[in-house]
């Protein structure tokens, strides 16, 4: 699996109040929360990503709140791909339990600007700027979560492994 | 290698003799936790597994607090949702408008989470509960549905934070000015992926409110759980609160903890986190120039608690707010609304100038009452002030707890007790 995109670039602590703020959060419709994603943080993202753009940001991406919301925002938004220098972990666990690959790579991250042309493999964890020529690796996921996201998130998941019809 | 106290109680919920840091574990689970915003989420996922019923009716807690009373169609529409689920599946725990609280405050109340649980929420505090010696941690919406329909969910194994605490607080501070300079220290990302354990003689000193604060907060340093030792204090809250049979767990000597942080109570002062982020703090002694408020709010699952309106009211009393500063008092459950009640402290509010709401999170997550306009400051005993976290992008969010909060309604300005 593959993703090529342009990169959206954001700093440390990019929170989920941010990402959705809780003031859409009455609804739980993808589709409307997308509509509002990064609104706190960046006005024009909604208005300028491109189906397959990739979010580049520092270190504790989505930080503070539970919401589920959050990535399912910036998925729906048609982002491919959040490459950061490190993932809030229930941030980390909710992406891979709905299917938003992310990756950490300090060393993507430390070299991407805004605007970069980004491609990604899923499979081995390879990051290539287009734009610089140049390629960083980012940590590949352990098996357990790699069956998961093979499976298609946690739901087929444990459709197929724990509540087998 | 022996194991943390995290570490022996993800062990034994996944029968497991022993885990180590980084192990994936599934894990059995005593209690499942959601609200109006994470559960109408969980309920759409829990449709498309391959079950009918929830795993264990007693074991699903379900609590509409974030928007409700309903603050719109929408937020109605959401609660209406959980309230036929839970009415569908049989949930005993799910808790109408009436008898309902923020739900870390709740749960403990009503003596659905002791020590040695294991505990998954759809909320990011969920970590609360380390309060009492459980595991406990906050997770999303899928994750919810799927321990209600399997009472499992997956981990990776934490490695931990020792945090050896010595000493007494001195007047005025409380657990809320200890967790704000631990994160103050350790920063926002300080405990990623990583228990917070709280050991040492000191932990005798807190009180079961001073350990939820603290435990409370443990996601804000971006801790999986934050756990105390289960010692004379826990077991009273334990008894007096539930019937439930408890397990203690205790770290192994040899333990291994990537950082051991010594702490003496008695060198904390009370502390303030600024706007943006938690990890922002000065002591109030710390600032010089007046900061003027617009709006002060006591409550929340980190500071709603009875002791923390005993605090506020034995400042309050017989004083009246700063001229222009709206005071929000908002117990955190029915219980705690209803004791303030019976002790006074709700008269003795609002003939200071406060107004007193039902329990709600309400403006805590600039949800409904209390909302900020673009340019206003809150003094808040809540747990975050990232931007926007209580209104207008620009609003300001100060954290606090509820002895400072109470001395800056008075003064008009962040203040502490000593300035009154
Ligand atoms: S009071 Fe605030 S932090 Fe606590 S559960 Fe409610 S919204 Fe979350």
């Amino acid at each position: 699996m593959k993703a090529k995109g342009k990169v959206f670039r954001y700093g440390d602590n990019v929170d989920t109040d941010v990402i959705i703020p809780a003031r859409y959060l009455n609804t739980s419709d993808p589709m409307e929360l997308a509509k509002y994603c990064m609104c706190d943080i960046d006005q024009d993202f909604v208005k300028q990503v491109q189906e397959g753009d990739i979010i580049v940001a520092d270190a504790n991406f989505g930080c503070g709140s539970s919401r589920e919301h959050a990535p399912l925002a910036i998925k729906t938004a048609g982002v491919s791909c959040v490459i950061a220098a490190s993932f809030a972990r229930i941030f980390y666990r909710n992406s891979i339990n709905i299917g938003l690959p992310i990756l950490e790579s300090p060393e993507a991250v430390a070299n991407i600007e805004a605007g970069d042309e980004v491609e990604v493999d899923f499979d081995t964890g390879a990051i290539t700027n287009v734009t610089k020529g140049q390629s960083y690796q980012g940590q590949a996921f352990p098996p357990f979560m790699q069956e998961i996201i093979s499976a298609g998130g946690l739901v087929p998941y444990i459709n197929e492994n724990l509540l087998e019809k | 290698m022996g194991m943390t106290m995290t570490q022996k109680i993800l062990a034994a919920h996944a029968g497991c003799d022993s885990v180590k840091a980084g192990d994936l574990i599934m894990a059995d689970l005593d209690m499942v936790l959601g609200n109006d915003i994470t559960a109408p989420v969980a309920i759409d996922v829990f449709k498309k597994l391959n079950t009918e019923s929830v795993f264990d009716k007693d074991k699903v807690a379900l609590v509409p607090d974030h928007f409700a009373p309903n603050k719109d169609i929408k937020a109605a529409e959401q609660c209406k949702k959980m309230r036929l689920f839970a009415h569908d599946k049989d949930v005993t725990n799910y808790f109408e408008v009436g008898e309902m609280g923020v739900e870390h405050a709740l749960l403990p109340e009503k003596g659905l989470v002791v020590a040695g649980d294991a505990v998954i929420g759809a909320d990011s505090h969920t970590c609360t509960y380390g309060a009492l010696g459980a595991f406990s941690t906050g997770v999303g919406s899928t994750d919810m549905a799927v321990a209600m329909a399997t009472g499992k969910a997956w981990f990776k194994v934490p490695s931990a934070l020792k945090f050896n605490l010595s000493g007494a607080f001195r007047k005025g501070v409380s657990g809320k000015d200890l967790i704000l300079h631990i994160i103050g220290m350790i920063g926002v990302d300080g405990a990623l992926y990583k228990s917070m354990e709280f050991t040492g003689e000191g932990i005798a000193n807190l009180t079961i409110d001073d350990r939820f604060t603290i435990a409370n907060m443990a996601i804000e340093a971006g801790g999986k759980n934050g756990i105390f030792p289960v010692d004379a204090v826990t077991e009273e809250y334990l008894k007096a609160h539930s019937d439930r049979p408890y397990k203690v767990y205790t770290a192994d000597a040899d333990a291994d903890y990537d950082e051991v942080y010594e702490i003496n109570l008695a060198d904390i002062k009370p502390t303030v986190a600024f706007p943006h982020l938690p990890e922002n703090t000065k002591t109030v002694d710390e600032i010089t120039e007046p900061i003027t408020i617009d709006q002060v709010v006591i409550g929340s699952c980190t500071n709603g608690r009875f002791s923390d309106f005993k605090k506020a009211a034995d400042i309050m009393r017989g004083k009246k707010v700063a001229k222009g500063v709206r005071v929000l008092i908002i117990p955190a459950t029915q219980k705690i609304y209803l004791d303030c009640m019976e002790a006074g402290y709700l008269r003795e509010f609002v003939e200071a100038g406060a107004t007193v709401s039902a329990p709600t999170c309400g403006p805590c997550l600039g949800g409904h009452m209390g909302i900020l306009a673009a340019g206003e400051r809150c003094v808040s005993t809540t747990n975050r002030n990232f931007v926007g976290r209580m209104g207008h992008v620009d609003s300001e969010v100060y954290l606090a707890s509820p002895e400072v909060a109470a001395a800056s309604a008075l003064l008009g300005r962040i203040a502490s007790v000593d300035e009154l």
